[in-house]
C-alpha cells in the first residue's frame, strides 16, 4: 500500500482511535460477565463484548500494517502505556448500573452505524471491508440499546430516572466522538473517511427521536470533555490497562 | 492423485463448524477460494463474525485437514470483502439448519433502521408455527438470537440474518 508518509500517520492515528474505542469497551462490557441483571442481558452484553474485541482486533492488525514497523496487534494492545491509547474518554468510564451501561452502549453503537456506513465507501479497500463488517454487527447492538433505551424510559418512574441520571453523566462525554481535527481533516479530504460534521448532525438527530421516544430531556450544557484521542485520559484507563495488559507483560510468551 | 482446487475443496468440506456441526466450512462461506503459488496452498477465508471464538479452530482444522492429505506448505489468508452474509447459505444448508433445531436465517434488509423497531417473525424448527417471540438478539453464540415458540411451547435459537 503507497501512502504519503503525512497520511500514513494520519490513518495509523485514527485506526487506532476506532480500534481502542472498541478494545476498551469491549473490555468494560466483559466486566458484566456473570453479573447481568438477567441471564439473557449477561449473555448479550458478552457477545457485543466480543463484537467488539474482534473489531478492535481487525483494525490493531491494519493499524499494524500501516505502521510497518513489524508490531502486531497484539503488540499495540498489549504493550503501549495510557498516553498512547486515542480512545475517546466516554469509553473507559467505569461500567455503573444498567442504565448507564446502556445509555453508553446506544450513544456509542449509533455512532458506529453511521461511521461504518461511511466508512464501507472508504477509499483503502481494507478499512472500507472491515467497516461494512463491523456495521452488520453494530446494528444488532444498536437495535439491542435501542430496545432498552425505550424499555427503560418507558417502565417505573425509578428505571426512567437512573437512565436520565446516566444520560446526564455521560452527555459531556459524547462530544469526543465527532472531534474534528487535523487528523480528521487530512484523511477527509483524500476520502478515506468521512466528514466528522455531517457524522455529529445525524447522530444527534437520531439520539433526540430515541429521547423523545423513552422520556428522556436532552442535557442542556455546552461542555464537551475531549483529551483522549491524543492520549490524555481519565484515571480509569490506567485500571483497565493494568488488569488487561498484566499476564501478557508478566509472561510474554506464555501461550493458552 | 494430481490435487486441483476441487480435491482440496472436498477435503475442506469435511470440516465442520464446532458451534454447528451440521454445517461444514465451505457451504457457510468461510471458504472463499483455493488456488496454487507453486506447491503452496493458498486458502482465503473470511470471519462470519469479528470475534467468532470458533474462526481460530477452524483455522488450526483447515491446516491439519490439509496437512493429513498430503499438502506440503499451506497458507491461510483472512478476506474482508466480500463481507461475510447469511444469504450465501442455500436452501438445502438452511434445512439442515432447521432439522438440527436452529430456525434459518431470513434474507437480509439493507434498511438498518427498519430492523431496529421491526423484528420478524420467526418460525419455530420444531412446529413451524409463527406464534414465537424473541427473547434477546443474542444467544449461545453471537450468531444467533433466543426466541420462544408461543405453540409448543420450545424455546429455540434463531440464526440472524446479517
Amino acid at each position: 500500500m503507497r501512502l504519503d508518509t503525512e497520511i500514513r500517520d494520519a490513518l495509523f492515528s485514527f485506526l487506532l482511535r476506532i480500534a481502542d474505542d472498541r478494545l476498551i469497551l469491549g473490555h468494560r462490557l466483559s466486566e458484566w460477565c456473570g453479573h447481568g441483571p438477567i441471564l439473557e442481558e449477561d449473555i448479550a452484553l458478552t457477545n457485543i463484548s466480543l463484537d467488539l474485541l474482534g473489531q478492535a482486533e481487525a483494525y490493531l492488525k491494519f493499524a499494524a500494517e500501516v505502521e510497518g514497523k513489524s508490531r502486531t496487534e497484539d503488540d499495540l494492545a498489549y504493550f503501549r502505556e495510557v498516553i498512547d491509547f486515542k480512545n475517546c474518554k466516554l469509553v473507559e468510564l467505569p461500567k455503573g448500573d444498567f442504565a448507564f451501561t446502556i445509555a453508553r452502549q446506544f450513544f456509542f453503537s449509533q455512532y458506529c452505524v453511521l461511521l461504518c456506513e461511511k466508512l464501507q465507501q472508504s477509499s483503502l479497500e481494507q478499512l472500507a471491508g472491515i467497516s461494512a463488517k463491523a456495521l452488520k454487527e453494530t446494528t444488532y447492538h444498536l437495535r439491542h440499546s435501542y430496545q432498552w433505551m425505550l424499555r427503560l424510559g418507558g417502565g417505573t418512574e425509578e428505571s426512567r430516572q437512573r437512565l436520565q441520571n446516566a444520560v446526564d453523566e455521560l452527555w459531556n462525554y459524547t462530544g469526543e466522538m465527532f472531534l474534528t481535527d487535523t487528523i480528521e481533516q487530512q484523511l477527509s479530504a483524500q476520502n478515506i473517511i468521512p466528514s466528522f460534521v455531517e457524522i455529529s448532525a445525524l447522530w444527534k438527530e437520531n439520539v433526540a427521536r430515541c429521547f423523545r421516544e423513552s422520556s428522556i430531556t436532552i442535557p442542556q450544557t455546552g461542555f464537551m470533555h475531549s483529551g483522549g484521542r491524543i492520549g490524555k485520559h481519565t484515571e480509569h484507563l490506567g485500571h483497565i490497562l493494568s488488569e488487561m495488559q498484566i499476564l501478557t507483560r508478566s509472561f510474554p510468551k506464555a501461550k493458552w | 492423485m494430481v490435487m486441483t482446487e476441487q480435491t482440496i475443496l472436498g477435503y475442506l468440506s469435511e470440516i465442520l463448524d464446532p458451534e454447528i456441526p451440521v454445517l461444514n466450512i465451505v457451504e457457510m462461506g468461510i471458504v472463499r477460494s483455493v488456488f496454487f503459488e507453486n506447491e503452496k496452498v493458498v486458502v482465503t477465508i473470511t470471519p462470519t463474525y469479528s470475534g467468532c471464538p470458533a474462526m481460530r479452530m477452524i483455522e488450526d482444522n483447515i491446516v491439519e485437514k490439509l496437512k493429513e492429505n498430503g499438502c506440503g506448505e499451506v497458507e491461510l489468508k483472512t478476506v474482508y470483502t466480500p463481507t461475510w452474509t447469511t444469504d450465501w447459505l442455500n436452501e438445502i444448508t438452511k434445512k439442515k439448519l432447521q432439522q438440527y433445531g436452529i430456525s434459518p436465517p431470513h434474507t437480509t434488509s439493507d434498511n438498518h433502521f427498519v430492523e431496529i423497531t421491526l423484528p420478524k417473525k420467526i418460525s419455530c424448527p420444531y412446529c413451524q408455527s409463527h406464534q414465537t417471540s424473541l427473547k434477546s438478539d443474542f444467544s449461545s453464540t453471537a450468531c444467533k438470537a433466543m426466541y420462544y415458540c408461543n405453540a409448543c411451547l420450545q424455546p429455540f435459537e434463531y440464526f440472524k440474518e446479517i
